[in-house]
């Protein structure tokens, strides 16, 4: 990583906190960026919960690459979720890159990154911090909870830890538990980390001599995930790369492969590998029907929030199969759930893309259950 | 909104758990909330009618009923709302079975294959009545299993379904309709609305 993290808003959590994974960490940063602004009877706050990779700068200009922010698409003044209307909070996920606790945080008893000394955590872990950092905004009630992919597992975790604290809760392209093929790919992208002779065993920040082959081949593995066969066939087909034949050669004659190459290129700037490892792990770790004696039903039974689950037709990575589990538990725990799965050939990435159908079912699921909201507020 | 709703709607009480299953774009849902504070949800499988209703703010599932009202527990509704659509499954009979055991109770609606008009267009005419009701021609009506609500009335009775009630919608004017007058109002009566239980 390339960038310095410095003037983000942070919190500090002061008070010991126990990990799921045994051990208790304190005095510890999460960094959070908020946008629009919270009204009087503060009803209008929306929690966005990032995916893997994603941070805190939901939109606008991202301080730290200089680049839009990651969901520009849905969230803006007038967009979908409107920040002139909604105030949106979204933090740095607990192990990530950001300006949170993370992997490469400075252990100030050794003076250097903690490297593969920070502690596995889990999905769990990080809403936990999630729900610290609601305390310190004092904000009892949100209007929505919103995420996809690894937002919606956060989302889940937050719904079923914390029932009271939300009005609405959004999943997209999303799971209730890492399946096998989830969890293969996810390992798939650590060896690549792993593999990478500059890895070291997780210490590599000596002499800026970072894993960038490694990260960068997890990226482009994980970035074809979250496209679609039909996707990618209609972007790139067999075009070539800036030539006229193949060149019987190794370089990217293909334009997928110069596409593939610069995405992983990208990422490496603004992405550390040990977080990578530590966040993929808290991803596959996650099975939110087995913290409850009898599953997924019990973890919603007699919840008050009102949820709307999206999936996208040509996700195979969290297909709409996924989703529709999700909306099951629910019906059988009686809980107000609608339900849309929307037809695109953009696959699990349709998200973060201007879907308009989706954007238009986010934008009106918030806005009626605003005006619902702000009544029931009053009684 | 159509009679048929403003029926259905009288004969729901108030705060009370209803699915309407085949709810269309939420109309039904709507008025349900709105006028009688229903907690009413719905199952819908056109994805540009469930968008409808999640814009309205309804909480609606993309879904097949023919297929996916197993996900509900056993009496998760106070009572389950099938809104002329019993005839559009392949297997009517599984359905109904599935509405009885989520429901306690069920309000079923059929438009009447009995309607002297029909009768009379089929009689006469020798071709496949389309009328107000039964708007579709023989190519593409997605009706697979017409009755008449005598035919519905004696399947209840065969059934051992109780029969609450019956309402014969004739336009804008209903009537109740019992086993003694069962013969005219099915000759009268376009749509059927069946309480059962």
């Amino acid at each position: 990583m390339n960038y310095k993290i410095e003037n983000i808003k942070q919190i500090i959590i002061n008070k010991p906190f126990k990990l799921d994974c045994g051990q208790t960490i304190k005095n510890f940063p999460i960094a959070y960026e908020t946008y629009g602004k919270i009204n009087e009877k503060k009803n209008n706050a929306i929690l966005i919960f990032h995916a893997l990779t994603g941070d805190q700068f939901v939109t606008g200009n991202n301080p730290i690459t200089n680049k839009e922010g990651w969901w520009s698409t849905a969230v803006g003044p007038g967009k979908a979720v409107d920040t002139d209307k909604y105030f949106v909070i979204c933090a740095n996920v607990l192990g990530g890159c950001m300006g949170s606790f993370g992997p490469n945080s400075i252990n100030k008893e050794k003076n250097e990154p903690y490297g593969l000394s920070f502690p596995l955590i889990t999905i769990r872990d990080m809403v936990r911090t999630q729900e610290a950092l609601l305390a310190h905004l004092q904000i009892d009630k949100l209007l929505c909870v919103l995420g996809g992919s690894m937002g919606g597992m956060q989302l889940l975790q937050f719904c079923a830890l914390y029932p009271e604290k939300t009005f609405t809760a959004v999943p997209i392209a999303s799971t209730a538990s890492h399946n096998a093929q989830q969890i293969a790919l996810n390992e798939l992208a650590r060896q690549a980390i792993m593999g990478d002779p500059l890895w070291n065993k997780g210490n590599y920040f000596k002499d800026e001599k970072i894993p960038k082959n490694g990260l960068a081949v997890a990226r482009m593995a994980a970035h074809i995930t979250y496209m679609s066969d039909k996707g990618l066939q209609e972007k790139f087909g067999r075009k070539l790369q800036e030539k006229k034949n193949i060149e019987f050669t190794f370089d990217a004659d293909f334009q997928i492969e110069s596409y593939l190459r610069h995405q992983g290129k990208m990422f490496v700037e603004r992405f550390d590998a040990n977080s990578y490892l530590y966040i993929s792990r808290a991803m596959d770790y996650f099975d939110l029907a087995k913290q409850f004696k009898h599953g997924l039903n019990e973890a919603f039974q007699n919840h008050k929030t009102k949820f709307l689950i999206v999936s996208f037709s040509s996700d195979w990575l969290y297909p709409t199969k996924n989703s529709k589990e999700i909306v099951i538990a629910l019906n059988a725990s009686g809980v107000n759930v609608a339900f849309a799965e929307i037809k695109t050939d953009r696959g699990h990435d349709s998200f973060l893309l201007d879907e308009s159908e989706f954007l238009k079912t986010i934008k009106g699921f918030l806005d009626s259950n605003f005006e619902i909201f702000k009544n029931e507020k009053r009684i | 909104m159509k009679n048929e709703f403003k029926i259905i709607t009288n004969l729901l009480p108030s705060k009370s758990r209803v699915l309407d299953v085949g709810c269309g774009d939420g109309t039904l849902i709507k008025a349900l909330i709105d006028e009688k504070s229903i907690d009413a949800r719905g199952i819908e499988l056109g994805e540009r009618n469930v968008k409808e209703c999640i814009l309205k703010g309804l909480s609606v599932i993309e879904g097949n009923a023919e297929t996916e009202l197993g996900q509900f527990p056993d009496k998760a509704f106070d009572f389950v709302v099938l809104s002329q659509t019993l005839q559009a499954f392949y297997k009517p009979e599984n359905v109904l079975e599935q509405l009885l055991r989520i429901g306690h109770r069920v309000i079923i609606s059929i438009p009447n294959f009995g309607y002297w008009q029909i009768r009379a267009k089929l009689l006469f005419f020798g071709k496949m009545p389309v009328t107000k009701s039964l708007p579709y021609s023989w190519y593409d009506t997605p009706n697979l299993h017409m009755c008449s609500i005598k035919d519905f009335y004696q399947f209840c009775e065969k059934r051992k379904i109780k029969i609450n009630r019956v309402i014969g919608i004739k336009g804008e004017k209903t009537s109740s309709i019992y086993k003694i007058n069962l013969e005219m109002k099915n000759l009268f009566s376009e749509v059927g609305i069946f309480l059962i239980s």
